[in-house]
């Protein structure tokens, strides 16, 4: 008997089959309150005291919604981001890594771009239709280009998409030195067409409706459509799916086109809504902090207007504390980093049980 | 101005080592069945925390010596790459985090604290300036004091410091573990299926550790070398650019060879500067040069693929976590 329980480890871990929702719930918010914790003392200590833990919390609330303004900044900024997580979406429901929403992103801003400069002449909305037609386009072609090889020869679709990120960004730079403004400055300028009507006062308004329309299109084609459902199938297994009888390689080819022409849509909304210019920096990393959105969200797109939110609130709120203590703004990147690590650990206590040796658990089930 | 293929093999080689040690670095990962998109973050705090360490040093002792901040730099570095690496085996490892999420956290963490610290080392420490001159000084000083009367070989490959020395051996040695010991083919094992490893009596955990964060050490070198040799001591936020995503192109490029990653490395590193050196490039074509790289890289992506040969794949078991009582 002594010696079968010494051959027990001393901590055992199972998948966990079930739980209840109250016990997720803690475990997050628990995950979420040591984050801000740990975030507040993080503060404090690059800032070599400059910012006090107790500070830092009425800071970062003041940077996010001190005026009216930053209110709506801090919308913005989780409308962008939620936009490309929305794109995720899809495609990492059906398993299929897409980290070129960066590059995605870029190249529908780019055909936004090349039709405000190459058809100058046409109305003002129909110059917005074309726009909009082109970015989704150029996105889904860019999204698409991965997904067709990966369906076929099945090329790895994490590598790929990352590489025409940069195949992207590098197009961007060509386009901005074709146009550019001055000679030598490789600045397209500012555009003085195909901006979006105002709304709530600002340029950027028509997209924030557009985008939580979004959020609610994107929730019901996953949940109660058939194509989500193949997504979620092809998912799963690929077996299964083709056991089934689906068309997998057309799932994943068609999935990837929605995810892709989604992020040229983003990038539609950044140029005309938002930046009125390009430049490689106007998706400024949010394709790939988005893949991060999405995954904590557990892909819902409900809960990705709170993880969109939360990223942003955190970003907005350690920059603020940084240019108030005259420090640079990548301390909120640290902050983000430390915040995303708690969550992404806490999952693991949701999917899985720990047990002791010598707990009463273990007990009760010998 | 003519063309100095001298100085433009010599400027490629400097080019190609934060490739070299970032790829060789990655790949370890990835032989691992690890897909560290975290690289760049550790590339990235790795160098700045050798550029901290020797400022901190250089401005708190009266007389400092080049070779202390020297080891003082290399040791920080290590120590950093190591602690960013362990994070990472935590939450993948043991925690089984997605791998690609906590990869581009990690990537969030590391250039930030990179930049943060590096662009704030001297406002935080009150100084008026945070030039290491000494110890970049003590690094400069080549190993080979007659690499000169070598003629073009001794410029091209032997004006480099020590690191130079270090990445080559580093991709020489475990390209030589990978393939001929017992340790490389267990280490291939988990890799390519934990499972089967883990019948077969192979520690699956304690081989992902290891090699996850030996390779992060090794990656977190590339940024030392960059920041102490390319940048001379002086972190400028935008210089580092896509270099840590160019290495793990570069991992694909080589097909998960370190062997062929000294080779893959220059080529990549020729590329990253061409555009500089190519006569008669407009901003436009330099820009379109700058994009071969990656092109490249797909190409042979698209390429291995449809060839479908074994040894050319990546490892099977690429990007999951392992859960042993999920078969």
């Amino acid at each position: 008997m002594k010696k079968a329980k010494s051959s027990e480890p001393l901590v055992r871990i199972s998948k966990r089959t079930d739980i209840s929702p109250k016990l997720s719930v803690g475990v997050r918010v628990i995950a979420i309150a040591a984050a801000f914790i740990v975030c507040a003392l993080v503060i404090t200590a690059i800032t070599n005291g400059r910012a006090m833990p107790w500070d830092v919390y009425s800071q970062m609330l003041k940077g996010a919604f001190g005026t009216v303004r930053r209110v709506k900044i801090t919308l913005r900024d989780t409308c962008a981001l939620l936009c490309l997580g929305l794109a995720l979406a899809p495609a990492f429901k059906m398993r299929f890594w897409n980290i070129g929403a960066e590059g995605q992103a870029l190249i529908g801003a780019l055909a936004s771009t090349v039709i405000i400069k190459l058809c100058p002449g046409l109305p003002w909305w129909l110059m917005l239709l074309v726009m909009l037609v082109a970015s989704v386009v150029a996105g889904a072609l860019w999204g698409v280009i991965p997904a067709a090889f990966k369906a076929t020869i099945g090329a790895n679709e994490t590598l790929f998409t990352l590489m025409m990120n940069y195949v992207a960004y590098q197009l961007v730079n060509v386009v901005c030195i074709f146009w550019e403004k001055q000679k030598g400055s490789s600045d397209i300028g500012v555009f003085d067409r195909g901006t979006l009507p105002k709304l709530f006062g600002v340029d950027y308004g028509i997209s924030i409706v557009v985008i939580l329309l979004l959020t609610a299109i994107i929730y019901v084609y996953m949940k109660y459509s058939k194509q989500g459902y193949e997504i979620s199938v092809v998912g799963e297994s690929e077996n299964t799916a083709r056991y089934i009888g689906i068309n997998v390689k057309k799932v994943i080819i068609r999935t990837m086109m929605i995810s892709g022409g989604l992020c040229g849509l983003a990038g539609f909304l950044l140029v005309s809504g938002t930046h009125h210019t390009l430049n490689t920096g106007i998706v400024g990393g949010n394709g790939f902090t988005a893949i991060i959105v999405a995954w904590l969200a557990h892909l819902n797109p409900i809960f990705m207007l709170l993880t969109s939110f939360f990223v942003s609130f955190l970003d907005i709120g350690t920059a603020q504390i940084a240019t108030s203590c005259q420090l640079n703004t990548y301390a909120s990147d640290i902050v983000v980093g430390i915040a995303l690590f708690f969550i992404l650990g806490c999952e693991f206590f949701i999917n899985y049980k720990v047990v002791f040796r010598n707990s009463k658990k273990a007990k009760e089930a010998a | 101005m003519g063309f100095d293929l001298v100085y433009f093999l010599q400027r490629a080689v400097a080019q190609a080592l934060p490739l070299l040690f970032g790829s060789n670095g990655e790949i370890l990962n990835e032989k691992a069945g690890s897909l560290n998109l975290g690289i760049p973050g550790i590339m990235v705090s790795g160098g700045v925390a050798g550029i901290v360490s020797a400022t901190i040093y250089e401005n708190s002792v009266a007389n400092p010596k080049g070779w202390i901040g020297l080891l003082i730099s290399l040791l920080s570095s290590i120590a950093c790459s190591l602690l960013v690496s362990l994070i990472y085996c935590v939450l993948t490892v043991t925690l089984r985090a997605n791998q690609n999420v906590t990869g581009l956290a990690i990537t969030t963490f590391g250039t930030g604290l990179g930049n943060y610290f590096g662009g704030a080392i001297a406002s935080l420490l009150g100084l008026s300036s945070n030039t290491i001159t000494t110890t970049v000084n003590a690094y400069k000083t080549p190993i080979i004091p007659f690499y000169d009367k070598l003629g073009a070989v001794g410029t091209i490959f032997f004006s480099h410091g020590f690191l130079f020395y270090v990445g080559v051996m580093i991709a020489v040695v475990s390209a030589i573990i990978l393939k001929k010991t017992r340790v490389g083919l267990n280490l291939r094992a988990v890799g390519e299926n934990p499972a089967t490893a883990d019948a077969a009596g192979i520690n699956v955990t304690k081989y992902k550790y290891i090699t996850t964060c030996l390779g992060g050490i090794v990656a977190g070198l590339g940024g030392l070398y960059f920041a102490i040799d390319y940048s001379n001591g002086l972190w400028d936020t935008q210089s580092f650019g896509e270099r840590g995503w160019l290495a793990i192109a570069l991992v694909i490029f080589v097909m998960w060879k370190p062997n062929l990653a000294l080779v893959g490395s220059f080529l990549f590193g020729a590329l990253y500067i061409a555009d500089v050196f190519v006569p008669n490039l407009t901003p436009l074509t330099k820009e379109i040069f700058k994009m071969l790289p990656y092109v490249v890289t797909i190409i042979v992506l698209i390429a291995t693929s449809f060839a479908k040969k074994k040894e050319n794949q990546p490892p099977q078991s690429l990007g999951l976590a392992y859960f042993r009582e999920e078969r």
